[in-house]
């Protein structure tokens, strides 16, 4: 598929599915994107998992750090992965020995190898790139407008509060149907 | 840069602006207020260290602004947006990304009165030096580059002119020397001239002028083309370095295509204060809802008072690039095919004399400094927003002594014509 440009219901789908995320280059730093899109993700409900051989064994963010993706017990819908590009295809190989194999390979921003894109999609994993999902997750709730971003979709319908009902956090909203 | 399959007129209407999520209301409401609580201490403090979302001050974001501005950047075709008091408040949140004292910028000279000021004086006392360049000489840009260059800035329709810039020649040249292209687009608006699909990096904007289009509130907007790395060079420290005031973050690596845009709110907008009120906001986007269909009467209406007064026995020329005879007519073809704008200059035989004797004698028309209202307005640009410039400026800008603007209305254009022309006898 065209990985230069994902449709609102593409990432929507994906957003809507996946319940636990595995982020690969978890960090303890709070200033480091990936430490605070784990909090973000945390916050709107995921299960987040840590991944980082450093800080293995320790508590980020009240979750427990696991050196490898080998290493967790329990199911990964999703691996986001927050490493150099070059280290994708690695952790896509890694991710097709875990059962069950995880739905979605996520890489961030900046982040991007076809190859290992490729080869997950030759194995039935959806696969975005190049994107951040605490950035895609505001565009489809509505928060990215608020520091004035265009997030490509229009709706009519009101968008859901997220489940403590506070204005300052906005769910993943109704259908929103972008041509 | 964000993709739509959305027409034009419909994103006027929607971008940005779905039913309040507080309220259901289904027109944006006025966020009247300074401030918004936190959810908890911690809220609090993600909210100030840029890890979360959310809603802190009016002076920095308002939820309001937040539509208006993501309706500008869709429309724009940028990848997102930063509302603020006026056009020069964008300009210099703009600049005050960029710009380190006794840097460069190019500027074009065909420039809108109060930004030559701007640049001439009240920049260069911050160390931010403008080197003026020609659009009639393209060449001209490339030859005032210098290591210190840090931008290049043009309009896409000159005021007061009505001049039209070749972007893409002058967006060749930036890319060539590294430096983003920022334009004011102003005088076109988006529905005219998009100028991220012409290699620009930056819109500013005033949306005192059509985008507000009604003469009722000031404001001014920057868009992040989201097409510039600015990590690159190093020659954009407050974007690609860690900032001191956010814990060493990096403004560029955190937040990608919309990291300039976040840089004027985050630390321009913050520490030097040019907020926009949330009710110009609304009574702007109330405006921009009928952009479309306001801008075409204008230049529908324009292009017959540019031919009648072609044909006029009193005048001497007429500059608008809508005329088939304009030597701007395929640059306007090009880059503004809608129309040519609202805004023309033209010159009496009579001089200056006679132009001043027109401003003085309309009955409809009004006499003030402004463009892209509603109304007809006209202007003697030597005498008023043109006149702290030299004569010899104000011939280089396209405001010589004879010169006589006009922002062409939404009014029947018949009654435009029969006011000038009682005027002018």
């Amino acid at each position: 598929m065209n990985h230069d440009h994902y449709s609102p219901d593409y990432i929507r789908n994906i957003l809507r599915s996946v319940k636990t995320i595995a982020l690969v280059g978890a960090s303890a730093n709070d200033t480091r994107p990936s430490y605070f899109v784990m909090k973000y993700l945390l916050e709107k409900g995921y299960r987040v998992i840590p991944i980082n051989p450093g800080l293995a064994g320790q508590q980020l963010l009240g979750q427990k750090v696991f050196a490898s993706l080998s290493d967790v017990d329990e199911k990964i819908d999703m691996i986001d992965v927050f490493r150099a590009s070059e280290a994708a295809e690695g952790i896509v190989k890694e991710a097709l020995t875990l059962s069950p194999k995880p739905a979605v390979i996520w890489m961030q921003l900046g982040v991007r190898h076809d190859e290992a894109a490729g080869l997950a999609e030759n194995n039935g994993m959806h696969v975005v790139m190049n994107r951040c999902p605490k950035m895609e997750f505001g565009k489809l709730s509505g928060e990215w407008a608020w520091v004035g971003g265009n997030a490509g979709v229009i709706s009519s319908k009101r968008q859901q509060l997220n489940t403590n009902g506070r204005f300052q956090s906005l769910g993943l909203g109704p259908d929103i149907k972008a041509k | 840069m964000s993709k739509t399959t959305h027409g034009f007129e419909t994103l006027a209407i929607h971008a940005g602006a779905s039913p309040d999520p507080a309220t259901g209301a289904r027109v944006t409401p006025i966020y009247q207020t300074t401030a918004f609580v936190f959810n908890d201490v911690q809220h609090a403090s993600d909210l100030f260290a840029l890890r979360a979302f959310g809603n802190i001050y009016t002076r920095i974001m308002n939820p309001t602004q937040a539509v208006l501005e993501s309706k500008v950047a869709a429309l724009e075709g940028g990848t997102a947006a930063l509302a603020v008091a006026s056009g020069h408040a964008a300009q210099l949140l703009v600049f005050h990304a960029l710009m380190q004292p006794g840097d460069e910028f190019v500027a074009a000279r065909q420039l809108y009165g109060g930004s030559i000021n701007q640049f001439n004086h009240s920049f260069k006392s911050f160390g931010w030096n403008v080197v003026w360049a020609d659009i009639d000489d393209i060449s001209s840009f490339e030859k005032a580059i210098s290591p210190k260059t840090k931008a290049i800035f043009v309009e896409s329709v000159a005021n007061p002119g009505g001049r039209i810039t070749d972007l893409e020649a002058v967006a060749k040249i930036a890319q060539k020397a590294g430096v983003p292209l920022i334009v004011d687009n102003t005088l076109a608006s988006p529905y005219l001239c998009q100028p991220f699909k012409h290699g620009a990096n930056i819109v500013v904007e005033s949306l005192t002028k059509f985008m507000g289009g009604h003469g009722n509130s000031m404001g001014g907007v920057l868009v992040d083309g989201g097409n510039f790395d600015w990590s690159k060079s190093g020659k954009y420290p407050l974007l690609s370095e860690p900032n001191a005031s956010y814990n060493g973050m990096k403004l560029h690596e955190t937040f990608g295509g919309i990291a300039f845009a976040i840089a004027c709110r985050v630390l321009g907008l913050r520490d030097l204060g040019p907020s926009i009120a949330p009710q110009n906001a609304f009574l702007i986007l109330t405006g921009m809802e009928t952009l479309a269909l306001r801008m075409q009467r204008h230049c529908d209406n324009a292009l017959t008072v540019a031919k009648w007064l072609s044909k006029n026995k009193n005048v001497a020329w007429v500059n608008y690039a809508g005329l088939p005879s304009d030597k701007d007519h395929a640059l306007q073809k090009k880059y503004a095919p809608n129309g040519a704008g609202a805004v023309f200059t033209f010159g009496l035989k009579g001089g200056y004399d006679a132009g001043v004797k027109l401003v003085s004698d309309v009955k409809m028309i009004s006499h003030l400094a402004n463009v892209g209202d509603t109304r007809s307005l006209i202007i003697h640009p030597a005498s008023t927003t043109h006149s702290q410039l030299s004569k010899e400026q104000l011939i280089k800008a396209g405001a010589g002594p004879d010169v006589v603007r006009l922002s062409i209305g939404i009014e029947t254009v018949d009654d435009i014509i029969a006011d000038l022309e009682q005027a002018m006898g």
